[in-house]
């Protein structure tokens, strides 16, 4: 952690922290402090008084079936987007991993949708999908299938799910093919030589060695779709249908800003943030664990 | 190559390519309406071939208020994304510099303590903290200005940790060998670590860069002077304004526009890009 050889100075290391440690404080603690305290009040309609409540927000939250319906979308939304990213990153990066030439050629085509940033992929599918004029809302009318993501809460889920698994597929690529790539050829060779075919190598050798990265790459993915979709639904359905696509931050941020329920948004964040922390714990429980395997 | 099965190896790139093309066909769509004139975009079926409007488009994008968003032209907002994107970027690397400078290289009381604040902020993303945040820089006076979209953004647990492993991994010799030379604390910083870390620094500028232009909550909030909106946030009220009447060729040129210089700088740092990726996220 310290260096065995390391400066002693009486000022200079507070200086040098001071940056990042101020806005930590400003703009990371104290926020995070207000919202919790926030948590505890309740502000009239025309935001003149505010009453100390302790956990009546909370209460409201907690037996509110509206709030459940989006806990459950929410999970629903992340675990599906996780499950479609990494399936397809996964038969992406097996099929990637056997060929010899052109691996990387391949590889640089599929990293680029990383850097489409949320909002943008958004749009993309949304202008696709369009009812009127979308090509693929097009090709499906053809099929007899009227599609409209404005009135249906389940295409409009769907069209969701497509947008943010589409931008997520680069990430889970990047980091299989490099785990896949990183298993020792001679085992691989040892299982051709005793007869295993490719798909039979695939499932007792590759899969269970890229395990832990699959792990580590669910989490990282159940954190992207609770929390940078956002931009997507905000630019694709906006919440709607109905609320058929309201996700928990999307909630808070509607509740807050535009509901101005300040004391049930602020108490939301705050289930939030112990979800995040929760997570964290966990990413780094089990981090520390894959560093055994190595 | 383990075994010699041409069979196999068509297999897999037909695989492959198939994946390629249904993922880029997103982007093959926005860029064929963004060559099409505003009729032939809104006629359906879709066209499949691009037309031939790319550059009249080009050209009504950037210098026509009345067709891109607001009045607010193009150009004017992927300035603004390019200022913000630099500044999140250099931010976020200067001050975990120096950080984790601290943190490794000196005995300070605290050092612990600042150490686990600084860890504590991976767990407070934006999204749980917007309404007092903003409340925040609206306090300082930080609304429709660079310093407002920026500022808040630019601590970072990652990079720091990042910069710490650098900085674990530089052998002890070098200290010891600058301090007989004679060499104080920031010279040993400026003349020694930094140009060590120059691979880091630039891996995790790629990476940064793009998490800066591809912001759109924040900006969202932060900017209610069109004069200081960002492209990527344009998007949105480019379909927003244009709810009757989707001009269509100009929204998905801008899109074009939007995603190109983060998408360029993935492609053109390929592997500064896959350094700095599994670097910080590990």
């Amino acid at each position: 952690m310290l260096k065995r050889v390391h400066f002693k100075s009486s000022w200079l290391p507070y200086a040098l922290v001071a940056p990042q440690i101020l806005i930590t404080l400003v703009f990371f603690m104290w926020p995070a402090g207000q919202s919790i305290y926030q948590s505890f009040l309740i502000e009239d309609a025309f935001g003149l008084t505010t009453e100390f409540v302790w956990f009546e927000n909370y209460e409201y939250l907690l037996t509110d079936s509206l709030y459940f319906d989006t806990v459950y979308r929410t999970l629903f939304f992340s675990l599906t987007v996780a499950f479609f990213s990494l399936s397809i990153a996964l038969l992406l990066a097996g099929f990637t991993d056997r060929i010899v030439r052109g691996a990387m050629f391949y590889r640089t085509m599929l990293i680029w949708p990383y850097a489409v940033a949320p909002v943008i992929a958004g749009a993309l599918w949304v202008f696709m999908f369009d009812p009127t004029l979308g090509i693929l809302a097009w090709l499906l009318d053809g099929f007899g299938w009227n599609w409209n993501h404005k009135l249906n809460g389940g295409e409009a889920m769907a069209l969701v799910i497509g947008a943010a698994t589409w931008k997520q597929i680069s990430y889970n690529f990047l980091f299989l093919i490099a785990a896949m790539q990183s298993i020792p050829r001679s085992l691989i060779e040892a299982a051709a030589l005793d007869g295993a075919g490719p798909f039979h190598r695939f499932w007792t050798i590759i899969f269970p060695l890229i395990m832990p990265t699959g792990f580590f790459l669910l989490v990282v993915n159940i954190v992207y779709a609770f929390f940078e979709t956002f931009g997507i639904i905000h630019v694709v359905t906006g919440g709607g249908p109905a609320k058929a696509t309201e996700i928990l931050v999307y909630k808070a941020y509607s509740d807050g800003f535009i509901g101005l329920d300040l004391g049930g948004s602020a108490a939301q964040s705050t289930i939030l943030m112990v979800g995040v922390i929760l997570i964290t714990i966990i990413q780094f429980r089990y981090v520390e664990r894959q560093m055994e395997y190595v | 190559m383990i075994e010699n099965r041409p069979l196999g190896a068509f297999f897999s790139h037909a695989v492959i390519t198939t994946g390629l093309l249904i993922i880029a066909f997103p982007v093959w769509i926005t860029f064929v309406a963004a060559t099409h004139d505003s009729v032939r975009v809104s006629q359906v079926p879709f066209p499949l071939i691009p037309g031939d409007q790319f550059f009249v488009n080009l050209k009504a994008m950037f210098s026509s208020p009345e067709e891109s968003i607001g009045g607010i032209p193009v150009g004017m907002m992927m300035l603004n994304s390019l200022i913000m994107a630099l500044m999140i970027a250099s931010g976020k690397i200067v001050i975990s510099l120096l950080s984790a400078f601290a943190i490794v290289y000196f005995q300070f009381r605290f050092r612990m303590f600042f150490f686990w604040m600084i860890f504590v902020t991976l767990m407070l993303p934006v999204e749980v903290r917007i309404l007092p945040t903003f409340e925040v820089v609206a306090d300082l006076g930080m609304l429709n200005s660079y310093w407002g979209l920026t500022i808040p953004l630019i601590a970072s647990a990652t990079a720091t940790f990042m910069f710490r492993q650098t900085f674990l991994a530089v052998p002890d010799e070098l200290l010891e060998a600058a301090r007989i030379d004679g060499a104080g604390p920031m010279r040993f910083f400026f003349d020694i670590l930094l140009p060590i870390s120059r691979t880091s620094i630039a891996a995790l500028f790629v990476i940064l860069f793009i998490f800066g232009w591809n912001q759109y909550l924040w900006p969202l909030l932060i900017t209610t002077d069109k004069s200081m909106y960002t492209v990527v946030m344009g998007i949105k009220s480019l379909l927003e304004t244009a709810e009757g009447d989707p001009a269509w060729h100009i929204i998905m040129m801008t899109a074009l526009m939007a995603m190109l210089p983060p998408v360029v700088v993935v492609l053109a740092m390929q592997n500064l890009f896959v350094k700095g990726l599994t670097e910080t996220d590990k």
